[in-house]
């Protein structure tokens, strides 16, 4: 019975002698000290890798049965949708972990956003980051056009007739880009040469990139401070704990709450109100018949709307090009001292709050036709989502700033919060006995408007303040 | 502020306004088995002259809607297909370029573009009009360059315009009532018509329904054991 194991040990020390498999492990994960007040925006990091080995998974099985041809490939789409076994499931699986992906992505960067984890000395690993951007928006673009539905062909379309718009080389690059004077095959199995080989690789390489450079400076925290600062006399960070296992249990939990909403997706609306997959996709690819109203997927409409909104065709690539660079720009146009949000002054809060405002605006409006009006709203808030960039260099010097801690503080958890809910909706709901006919005692609910509105007023305030 | 947000709230109204003819609410039930089978049965003999619904097979329909392959083949394929077969046209594709203009669409994910309500309320809205060439026009895909296949069983419909004169501002369609079925009767044939489209579209979606709820039962139950082993990991670290 000992001999087993012991072999097995030998076989295992055969290969650790050979390869530092334990110092990788232990230097990026078990060794590896996280701050240990991450919250709820720390989640999505770990979120992007799961999405991310999701489409890995579903889009290897979906080549399997797709085929790259302008005559095949809407029908292949249906036939792995009925009749390849769990087809339907990882095709969905794919649509949905597509628009999951940005979802987590935009949480995730905002999340730098809150807690200036661009700054320095993380300003490589907001580039890494800014890259992966671009690169997975060119995946998910290309990815696009492989149903070979109308949207698909007419989205590619109008993207890539955007290259002919630069002055004198424009119109040989679209046409070099599409290997056609339309969209057609040869653009199809390009496209679908990058989607499933080319920029993987690329995103891949990226991802590996954006953690070791994160893994060599450590994670920020909520409070923006460098745990590194206060050691233990064994030189661990005092507010730092093991990467592993406390994160990853953590991440574990946050893993299942995002399954929750993944699979509600997959299983009861995998269309999202054609959000996720739109319905004129579900018309094969037309060359003769221009649908009325092209829109891109949801993930693209804040930078399509910046493009409707510039008059000149050229100015409006320009800036739809300039909304994603100007992020790269980040970390050297903003001036304030402070990383977190928490110790930040008024006017850099209000300044953010625009800025998500805006870019939620400018999304919606990409996914409505142009009218009138909504042109001018777009031009407003073009506006202000290059105001929050480019005036920041100014006032983020007048900001006030509040006193930095020197260690970690702990927020209480939801768990923690519970009583407090309870308390609030007790005051928002009263309860009183009723004696009925029959003589019966009954508790019976009762919404209470003079506490509503204390809780609103309260709220009210609280936001107040803390958004100077 | 202020400003702002009343510039944030008048553009989700932006849109409240768009307008159209309103669309008559279909009942789209996939359980309802029968209905499906009527549903079938109408979309053979009333669209499949024209219009083919490839990406199904006789056989699919035959075991999602609990039937008899033979049964399927006698009653409801039309004569000379096989169950392995999909659902073609017998319309030669010249043929219909020079009839209609164009070749009528595969109908097998018209309900998923469309949308069932749009449907429902396409079939019922077909009119008299002179001078379209097929002597009707529709309320809701104006100037459609098809005829309504549905015109005996539903009768004809006169339109009624709020300029008669110049044919402007179509108000409502009044029946002639020359149909073979009441109105009653024509509903529940465009329903079950609808429903039928709505089940080819994609014919998975009971079974990705019912999956969905052990699914996420799982994920529940893993979400509190995670929970849990979070909880005994992290006793130690506030």
């Amino acid at each position: 019975m000992n001999i087993k194991p012991t072999r097995l040990r030998m076989c295992g020390n055969w290969v650790l002698e050979r390869f530092p498999l334990a110092q990788v492990w232990n230097e990026h994960m078990a060794h590896y000290y996280a701050p240990k007040n991450f919250n709820f925006w720390y989640f999505f990091g770990s979120l992007a890798l799961l999405v991310l080995v999701n489409q890995f998974v579903t889009g290897i099985l979906l080549t399997m049965n797709y085929k790259p041809d302008a005559k095949l490939a809407f029908d292949s789409v249906e036939y792995i949708m009925r009749d390849v076994n769990w087809g339907w499931l990882v095709r969905y699986m794919h649509s949905t972990g597509a628009s999951a992906f940005f979802i987590v992505i935009y949480l995730h960067m905002f999340r730098g956003l809150l807690y200036g984890s661009f700054k320095q000395p993380r300003e490589l690993i907001w580039i890494f980051g800014m890259l992966l951007f671009v690169a997975l928006m060119a995946e998910a673009f290309m990815g696009y056009l492989l149903p070979w539905g109308q949207m698909s062909y007419w989205g590619a379309q109008v993207i890539i007739s955007l290259f002919s718009a630069i002055p004198v080389i424009g119109d040989d690059l679209s046409l070099w880009i599409r290997g056609d004077y339309v969209i057609s095959d040869a653009t199809l199995n390009r496209f679908f040469a990058f989607h499933v080989i080319a920029v993987p690789l690329v995103l891949v390489l990226l991802v590996f990139m954006h953690i070791v450079a994160l893994h060599e400076v450590g994670s920020n925290n909520p409070d923006g401070i460098d745990i590194k600062k206060s050691k233990d006399p064994w030189g661990h960070p005092v507010d730092g704990i093991p990467f592993h296992p406390y994160y990853t249990v953590k991440d574990v939990v946050g893993v299942a709450v995002f399954m929750l909403f993944f699979a509600t997706v997959i299983f009861y609306m995998p269309e999202m109100g054609g959000y996720f997959l739109e319905h004129a996709n579900f018309i094969p690819a037309d060359p003769m018949k221009t649908p009325e109203h092209i829109a891109p997927v949801w993930y693209f409409t804040p930078f399509y709307s910046i493009l409707r909104a510039i008059p000149d065709k050229f100015a409006g690539v320009i800036g739809m090009g300039g909304s994603i660079v100007v992020l790269f720009l980040l970390p050297w146009l903003d001036r304030g001292k402070v990383k977190s949000i928490r110790y930040r002054g008024g006017i850099y809060k209000k300044a953010l709050m625009l800025f998500v405002i805006s870019f939620i605006a400018l999304g919606y409006l990409g996914t409505q036709p142009v009218t009138p009006l909504a042109t001018m709203m777009a031009r407003i808030f073009t506006a202000i989502y290059f105001g929050f960039f480019l005036l920041m260099p100014i006032y983020t010097r007048w900001e006030k700033l509040k006193p930095v801690p020197n260690y970690l503080t702990m927020q209480p958890t939801l768990e923690e919060r519970i009583p407090d809910m309870i308390a609030v909706f007790n005051e928002v709901v009263e309860t009183e006995s009723v004696t009925t006919d029959t003589g019966v005692t009954v508790s019976k609910k009762r919404f209470n408007p003079t506490g509503a509105k204390n809780v609103l007023i309260r709220t009210a305030k609280n936001l107040k303040e803390s958004l100077d | 502020m202020k400003k702002l947000l009343s510039l944030f709230l008048l553009v989700l109204s932006v849109n409240v306004f768009a307008s159209g003819v309103d669309l008559q609410d279909a009942d789209v039930d996939l359980t309802d088995k029968v209905s499906l089978q009527r549903g079938a049965k109408h979309f053979v003999t009333y669209c499949l002259g024209c219009h083919s619904a490839k990406q199904i097979r006789y056989l699919r329909i035959a075991n999602d809607l609990g039937l008899d392959e033979k049964h399927v083949l006698n009653d409801i394929a039309p004569e000379g297909a096989g169950i392995y077969d999909q659902l073609h046209s017998a319309m030669n594709k010249h043929d219909a370029e020079k009839w209609f203009g164009t070749q009528p669409p595969d109908l097998s994910l018209i309900a998923r573009s469309r949308g069932a309500d749009w449907l429902y309320s396409y079939l019922k809205s077909f009119y008299v009009d002179k001078n379209r060439p097929f002597g009707v026009n529709n309320a809701i895909f104006e100037d459609v360059g098809m005829p309504n296949p549905l015109w005996q069983l539903q009768g004809e419909q006169k339109p009624v315009f709020a300029n008669a004169g110049e044919r402007q501002g179509l108000e409502k369609l009044v029946s002639v009532g020359n149909g073979t079925q009441s109105t009653e009767e024509f509903d529940r044939t465009v329903n079950d018509l609808v429903n039928f489209l709505v089940y080819v579209g994609e014919p998975v979606q009971l079974e990705r329904q019912q999956m969905g709820k052990y699914v996420l039962f799982f994920l529940l139950i893993f979400l509190v054991i995670s929970y849990l082993l979070k909880k005994e990991y992290w006793k130690d670290v506030h």
